[in-house]
């Protein structure tokens, strides 16, 4: 290779109490290159970048930047050497202007001893920052005016505002919409053409195959093998992955119609209330919500689930019209909702994984008035068992789990009762190949029991893949409904955009 | 038990041994009574106090609240002529009406718990001044029933626990503080306000830690959100947490009300709820919400009295009382954080700064 090597992992190894997180592992980066990191969670990707960032130190190895050893024992030390972070949760304060969060930490003073900031100076500097990346916003617009995507690439321009030459981007596109992914791609493609080298964190491995020259996979914290260019595709990069073939990755359902169980008719809700939704889904089905972000899927699931309010319409469960005022009364008829945001609304985190399995029917746990602590147990055990949720016992804390293991909780959770309609919100959002398996297996077993199954997620390739019949949003409005054998990308997009599908 | 009670656990064993070490009066039949009549009062309204904490919440209202329904109870007595038991109904359901407007306020109009309950010790202070004309008022040597006997009577111990103790004091070769205390237990009566105590968080222990309601305490506490998500109503279960706090406020205000037999309307119970927070906090409660346990919250409670003993006893000035409640309070929770010997360096920087500045 030409360029010269910019950055290089020796030998790193880095041991928690009780697990080893890293064994071994070297790569290298060079200039202007753009590094696909793939692995399942708990691979040690997070650990990795945790240590080049200096929030961690290694064990053992050594880490070394223009072929010189480097200590990186602090985040400060980390921008000195020139290294940039954008993280998946966004860290910056969206309270504050764009210059504000571009020059946090070190604005430009004048007044002296006063130490006053001076805003001019921070505006003039902040222009030629956004403009590198084509963001063309007055920097003295609050940051949550912006989209998730322009604050990605403020994150973005902050890094490269401390003359960051190596940029690690963990998950950048998680949240954002096919759109604003394609606009983050193009600004990574243009920052390898400015010579910035990239390591770039994504479990869409789409968007790696789009962008990377190289991939480096991570297995149990091992490094466990190269792609080049022509070598990566999605079947080499799962390989690498788990370490084995990943057959049957989607199941297909039967195909044959079933009646309806659910039937939603004339439906208005709070956060778009010009417009009517009529659906059905029917029992032994899986019925995708494809659609761009905000387009009122989760609000639609919401307000099925009782959670957020109910303007007009019917709500008819096996024929039977319900009144659905709160999750309580929704959760008692049978319907359910395992949320998008598993640390917010789906699970109690500092709570076991037993508590957080019991909690939706804790009624049913009871003798003599009192919670049974065995029949709680059991019944967590089943679940784990079931889920093959990976934990040391039921006593686990559920923070303490990795994010497939969490998902697998909230899974957990409604399926210990008897679910008459499960709706599922981005199943399988931050989490890795083998998890996202298990978890179409469970759908897919979970609508042969006869279950109406709803899953809403923002990933084509998942809806595509699991639904027998896609339902598409488009701000707020039921654009279409697709049925399995005229699946096709171009079809969902186009109805999610709002064109109409001759 | 968990850490955090065997912590606060330690430290009142500490306290107990240092203070009986520099004083042998700590273990006198009177000092040990008196101690368990306090420990039996504050613990209730802490009780109430630690299920507030856990939802997330927090009350300032209860100092405030002893004095408008102490001064009530003796209008409603004492003027009024009205009989003990519909009194104290009406002293209890008073309160218990005020936790439940404090509840509907912070759930349904959402409104943060500090603010609405900070407006209530103002609000319930003045009117308490107010209604008695700012005089104080009182129960003269009336007995009302069982309200005295509750509030200053005493039950147990059975006779031969007594016999045990005061036999086992005799044994010679006992240390000689060892067998001062078992002969002060000997004679010891315990105060009806640490039975009723007992009784009190025996029930609450079962409601918090074994009842489908205290999981939902909890649940609310640590993520409003997701307990909502999961069914539970929240905004039941955070106002009735409020209710459930003005029961035994009421209750333990009852007590006190008789106990210091005098209420000056603009004194009695004040800074009451601050002992509260404090034992729940000290005894693991977090602000946060979520976290805490009734035997926690009784050893916090227990730590906080044994202090104030120990000012008395060990004739420290009393007006620095509350400094040294405050400064063992923060090294008990710095020690909870950080651990034992940054705490303990913490601890020693006032000392160190004067040395040099000297």
């Amino acid at each position: 290779m030409a360029s010269p090597l910019i950055l290089q992992f020796r030998d790193i190894c880095k041991r928690f109490p009780g697990v080893i997180a890293l064994q071994n592992v070297s790569f290298d980066l060079s200039a202007g290159e753009v590094v696909g990191l793939i692995g399942e969670n708990g691979a040690g990707k997070s650990t990795l970048m945790k240590i080049l960032g200096g929030i961690h130190q290694p064990d053992e190895g050594s880490i070394l930047i223009d072929g010189e050893s480097v200590h990186i024992r602090s985040v400060a030390d980390a921008v000195k050497n020139g290294i940039g972070f954008v993280h998946q949760e966004l860290n910056n304060l969206d309270n504050l202007s764009v210059a504000a969060n571009l020059f946090l930490g070190r604005e430009p003073l004048w007044a002296g001893p006063l130490k006053l900031i001076d805003q001019k100076a921070m505006l003039e500097n902040s222009r030629p920052h956004l403009k590198r990346l084509g963001l063309n916003i007055d920097p003295r617009t609050p940051l949550k005016k912006l989209s998730l995507a322009q604050q990605q690439l403020v994150e973005i321009a902050k890094a490269l505002s401390q003359n960051a030459r190596i940029l690690v981007l963990d998950e950048p596109t998680s949240s954002l919409t096919a759109g604003e992914t394609r606009l983050l791609l193009t600004t990574v493609k243009e920052l390898k053409a400015q010579g910035v080298s990239i390591i770039y964190i994504s479990h869409r491995l789409g968007e790696i195959t789009e962008i990377a020259d190289r991939v480096v996979a991570l297995r149990d914290g091992r490094f466990a093998g190269n792609l080049s260019r022509e070598e990566i595709n999605h079947d080499n990069m799962v390989r690498l992955m788990i370490g084995r073939d990943l057959q049957n990755f989607y199941l297909p359902g039967s195909g044959e119609r079933h009646p309806a169980r659910l039937e939603i008719k004339n439906l208005q809700i709070a956060t778009h209330p010009g417009r009517f939704i009529s659906f059905d889904a029917a029992g032994g089905e899986i019925l995708g919500f494809a659609g761009l972000v905000g387009a009122g899927r989760s609000e639609l699931a919401e307000a099925i689930f009782g959670v957020a309010p109910i303007l007009s319409g019917e709500v008819i469960l096996d024929k039977k019209r319900m009144k659905i005022c709160s999750s309580r009364d929704a959760i008692t008829a049978g319907i359910f909702l395992a949320t998008e945001d598993r640390r917010r609304t789906g699970l109690i985190t500092e709570m076991t994984i037993r508590e957080n399995i019991t909690l939706p029917g804790l009624w049913g746990y009871i003798r003599m008035a009192l919670i049974s602590r065995r029949r709680e147990c059991r019944a967590a055990k089943t679940q784990i068992d079931a889920m093959r949720i990976k934990a040391p016992g039921t006593e686990t804390r559920v923070m303490n789990l990795s994010g497939g293991n969490q998902q697998k909780v909230v899974l957990g959770k409604w399926l210990a009762l008897k679910p008459k309609v499960f709706i599922v919100d981005e199943p399988t959002r931050g989490i890795d190949v083998g998890s996202k398996a298990e978890i179409y297996r469970l759908l897919r077993a979970l609508a042969d029991a006869g279950v109406a199954v709803i899953v809403i997620s923002s990933d084509l390739e998942e809806v595509l893949g699991i639904s027998d019949r896609i339902a598409v949003m488009h701000e707020g409005n039921l654009a279409g409904i697709v049925n399995r054998p005229d699946f096709s990308e171009e079809k969902v997009m186009n109805l999610a955009f709002g064109k109409s599908v001759a | 038990m968990k850490k955090k009670e065997l912590g606060i656990g330690a430290l009142l064993l500490v306290l107990c041994f240092y203070v009986a070490w520099r004083n042998p009066r700590f273990l006198s039949a009177y000092n040990l009574q008196n101690q368990a009549q306090l420990i039996g009062m504050y613990g209730i309204f802490s009780i109430g106090m630690g299920i507030v904490i856990i939802t997330g919440g927090i009350d300032l209202s209860v100092g405030s609240i002893f004095a408008l329904q102490g001064v009530v109870l003796s209008i409603l007595l004492v003027e009024k002529h009205w009989s003990w038991p519909l009194a104290a109904l009406a002293a209890i359901l008073g309160v218990v009406a005020l936790g439940i407007c404090h509840g509907f306020l912070i759930t349904r109009l959402r409104l943060q718990p500090f603010i609405v309950t900070l407006c209530g010790l103002l609000i319930y202070r003045g009117m308490a001044r107010w209604i008695a004309n700012d005089e104080t008022k009182g129960f003269g040597a009336g007995q009302f029933g069982w309200l005295r006997p509750i509030s200053t009577g005493h039950f147990g111990p059975p006779d031969w626990v007594s016999h045990l103790f005061t036999g086992l004091g005799k044994i010679s070769w006992l240390p000689e503080r060892l067998s001062y205390l078992c002969t002060s237990l000997g004679k010891v009566r315990i105060p009806m306000a640490f039975d009723v105590m007992l009784a009190i968080a025996f029930i609450m222990f079962i409601v918090l830690h074994r009842s489908v309601y205290g999981r939902y305490l909890y649940a609310v506490g640590r993520n409003e959100e997701a307990a909502k998500y999961s069914g539970i109503s929240t905004k039941l279960v955070i106002g009735s947490a409020y209710a459930l706090s003005g029961v035994l406020a009421a209750i333990s205000g009852i007590i006190f009300a008789f106990y210091t037999n005098s209420i000056s309307p603009s004194s009695h119970g004040n800074a009451y709820e601050l002992y509260g927070i404090a034992g729940a906090v000290l005894g693991g409660c977090s602000l946060r919400g979520g976290e805490g346990s009734i035997i926690g919250i009784l050893l916090g409670t227990a730590v906080l009295q044994v202090l104030q003993n120990l000012v008395v006893l060990l004739g420290i000035p009393s007006s620095l009382d509350l400094a040294v409640i405050g400064t063992v309070i923060l090294i008990g929770v710095l020690v909870d954080e950080v651990g034992w010997k940054t705490a303990m360096h913490v601890a020693r920087l006032p000392g160190r700064i004067l040395k040099r500045s000297r």
